[in-house]
């Protein structure tokens, strides 16, 4: 028996989203006294690492085919009957979203997407925790089928350290023909993704234009924080559509986030809400996301956030 | 050159059939509160909407599909009970051609891809939304993909179709791929595929008369359920900063919050 994380890396890097799954596996293995084995697909660098996140092995499958949830599914599945995977991890992220659902039909395991806390054993079944009804509540899931499967939500557990390197071993199997021709992959370079921020600087409609947004740039340039912005801003084109935070956009939960000039509508906190610690700025001191917030300044972003960049470098500079 | 562009006026004018499956979520700015010692989400006094992926993106683009390519149909599919059917009627107004409904109130993503792949052989595009508003869980087109065994493209923010390959741009962590696939597979549409519609008078009125099939589900235990909800900790009142005094705001969040 073991636990299975496949560590979804699609850039050939391992990034902190992996260190969080192998840890949340490792903890779910010790919960079932089992051990956790790490997968990787393709070209990852370093993947030895990953056994300080407690990994007993780390396997590889050598495939380069380009993200295809039917071909990945395939591979992930004979590798988790091959271990003897009663519980199989995958990252919350646009691939292992993708897989997930897939897996809990092959492995014939219940699935659990999006989890954010460790499961608990109750009666010999598994129970997790995940966000429901737009981050107003929190559902507790019954794997009710000896096998499960659960996505795990960027930024729910720290990663820890608590072995050594592993060696990689590759592993074959069958790997079926792709039915999908990938045709290009934009990724961004440099920045981290929104769901994987730990950090998230955002505006709203109360910037009045895109030409102001210098000033947000540059608070999120000197807390080396990822941009983030309202849905109307998307929508009249002042911002880029993946920036757009909420019900509808990108649900985020970074340590701390900073909304300037945003109202805190329902739908806007649906997606922002399980942010640890939230800076709210607004000249209204009605806005309703002042509720929301653990620290609020009324006053006129204009001044406000100049301000803070200058408190803040100063702060960096120290 | 005539032959050339005759060929490929019939390949882009190949029929499609298109399935489209939606769900209802409680309206968004629904206060949430729970019944049966907090196992059971209290449905008193809910509006109910379709969800906004399978209204906004996944059904207005295979509408506009249809339009484009003559002789397609739009078929939409949700699996709950009677109440849905004002919802599953929107998305006719909006210019679907006919709508199935399974009935009964699923537990599980499980349950509802497995009762609409009965219904899904031979179709030729699959359309979910991005995921439900209520339970983010993303999985219904992954599941249903399985069960069908076909390809699943997930997140698409575009769709164009030519003959029977379509060429999809889809959302991936800080960026965008894009791949061409062969019909049939299954899609999930995020943000960006289409301009939301709102149903006209003409719309409202052709859809009362077109068929709403009502059908039993295949009896299914769920491989998951929820056996408890909780509401969040009150957040505690929020700390208020002097603007002038930015110092102290970064001196928390450094010290207190302890982010930076
Ligand atoms: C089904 C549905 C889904 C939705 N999904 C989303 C979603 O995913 N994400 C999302 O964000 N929204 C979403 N919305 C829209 C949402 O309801 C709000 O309309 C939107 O969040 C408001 O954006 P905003 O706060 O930027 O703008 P506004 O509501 O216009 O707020 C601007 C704020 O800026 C303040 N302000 C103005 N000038 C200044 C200044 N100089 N200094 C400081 N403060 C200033 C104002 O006091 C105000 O509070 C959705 C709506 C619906 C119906
Ligand atoms: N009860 C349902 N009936 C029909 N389609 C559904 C139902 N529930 C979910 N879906 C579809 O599956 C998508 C993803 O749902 P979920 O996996 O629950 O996030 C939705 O956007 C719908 O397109």
């Amino acid at each position: 028996m073991s636990v299975l994380v496949y560590v979804d890396s699609p850039s050939g890097e391992l990034k902190k989203a992996a260190f969080e799954a192998v840890t949340y596996g490792q903890k779910v293995a010790n919960l079932t006294g089992t051990d956790v084995v790490a997968l990787t697909i393709g070209t990852v660098a370093n993947a030895e690492i990953l056994g300080q996140y407690g990994a007993k092995k780390v396997l590889n499958v050598a495939y380069d085919g380009g993200f295809d949830s039917q071909v990945y599914t395939k591979i992930i599945s004979q590798v988790a009957d091959k271990a003897g995977a009663t519980t199989v991890v995958v990252n919350h992220s646009a691939n292992g979203k993708s897989i997930l659902g897939r897996l809990s039909v092959r492995l014939k395991a219940g699935s659990v997407s999006g989890v954010n806390s460790l499961p608990v054993l109750e009666g010999g079944k598994l129970r997790v925790k995940k966000v429901v009804f737009s981050s107003k509540a929190t559902a507790t899931f019954e794997v009710k089928t000896p096998k499960a499967v659960l996505s795990l939500m960027g930024n729910s557990i720290p990663p820890e350290v608590t072995g050594s390197d592993v060696a990689v071993e590759n592993i074959a199997v069958e790997i079926p023909k792709s039915r999908i021709k990938i045709i290009k992959v934009d990724r961004a370079k440099g920045v981290v993704p929104l769901p994987e921020a730990e950090l998230v600087v955002s505006a709203g409609r109360g910037m009045k234009g895109p030409e102001n947004w210098g000033i947000i740039e540059e608070l999120a340039d000197i807390l080396g924080a990822t941009t983030a912005c309202s849905r109307p801003v998307a929508d009249i084109g002042w911002r880029p559509h993946h920036e757009h935070v909420g019900q509808t956009g990108v649900a985020i939960r970074p340590n701390l986030y900073i909304a300037a000039g945003i109202s805190g509508a329902i739908q806007h906190l649906a997606g922002v809400n399980s942010s640890k610690v939230i800076v709210v700025i607004n000249k209204d001191p009605e806005a309703p996301f002042f509720k929301a917030a653990d620290y609020g300044v009324v006053g006129d972003l204009f001044d406000v956030v100049p301000r803070l960049n200058e408190a803040l470098k100063k702060y960096k500079g120290n | 050159m005539a032959q050339i562009s005759q060929q490929r006026t019939e390949k882009l004018l190949e029929i499609m059939k298109l399935l489209v499956c939606v769900s209802k979520t409680p309206e968004t700015t629904t206060k949430v509160s729970f019944m049966d010692g907090d196992t059971k989400f209290n449905t008193s006094g809910v509006q109910y909407i379709m969800n906004p992926y399978d209204e906004w993106y996944a059904l207005v683009r295979a509408v506009e599909l249809k339009e484009q390519i003559q002789g397609s149909k739009v078929t939409l599919v949700n699996v709950g009970p009677d109440s849905n059917d004002s919802v599953i009627r929107k998305g006719l107004a909006i210019g679907a051609d006919q709508a199935l409904r399974i009935n009964t109130d699923p537990g599980s993503a499980y349950n509802v891809a497995a009762q609409i792949a009965q219904y899904a052989k031979g179709m030729d595009i699959v359309f979910t939304g991005k995921e439900t508003i209520e339970y983010n869980g993303s999985e219904v087109g992954a599941i249903l993909a399985e069960l069908l065994d076909l390809p699943y493209i997930s997140y698409a923010t575009d769709i164009q179709v030519e003959g029977n390959v379509a060429t999809i741009t889809r959302e991936i962590e800080g960026g965008k791929e894009v791949l061409q696939v062969q019909t049939p597979f299954v899609l999930s549409a995020a943000k960006g595929m289409a301009e939301q519609r709102i149903p006209n008078m003409r719309g409202i009125m052709m859809a009362k008369k077109k068929p709403l099939i009502a059908r039993d589900a295949k009896p299914m235990t769920d491989p998951v359920s929820v056996v408890k909800y909780e509401l969040p900790a009150e957040k505690g009142d929020v700390k208020l900063i002097d603007p002038e005094n930015m110092e102290e705001l970064v001196r928390l969040l450094h010290e207190e919050a302890k982010v930076i």
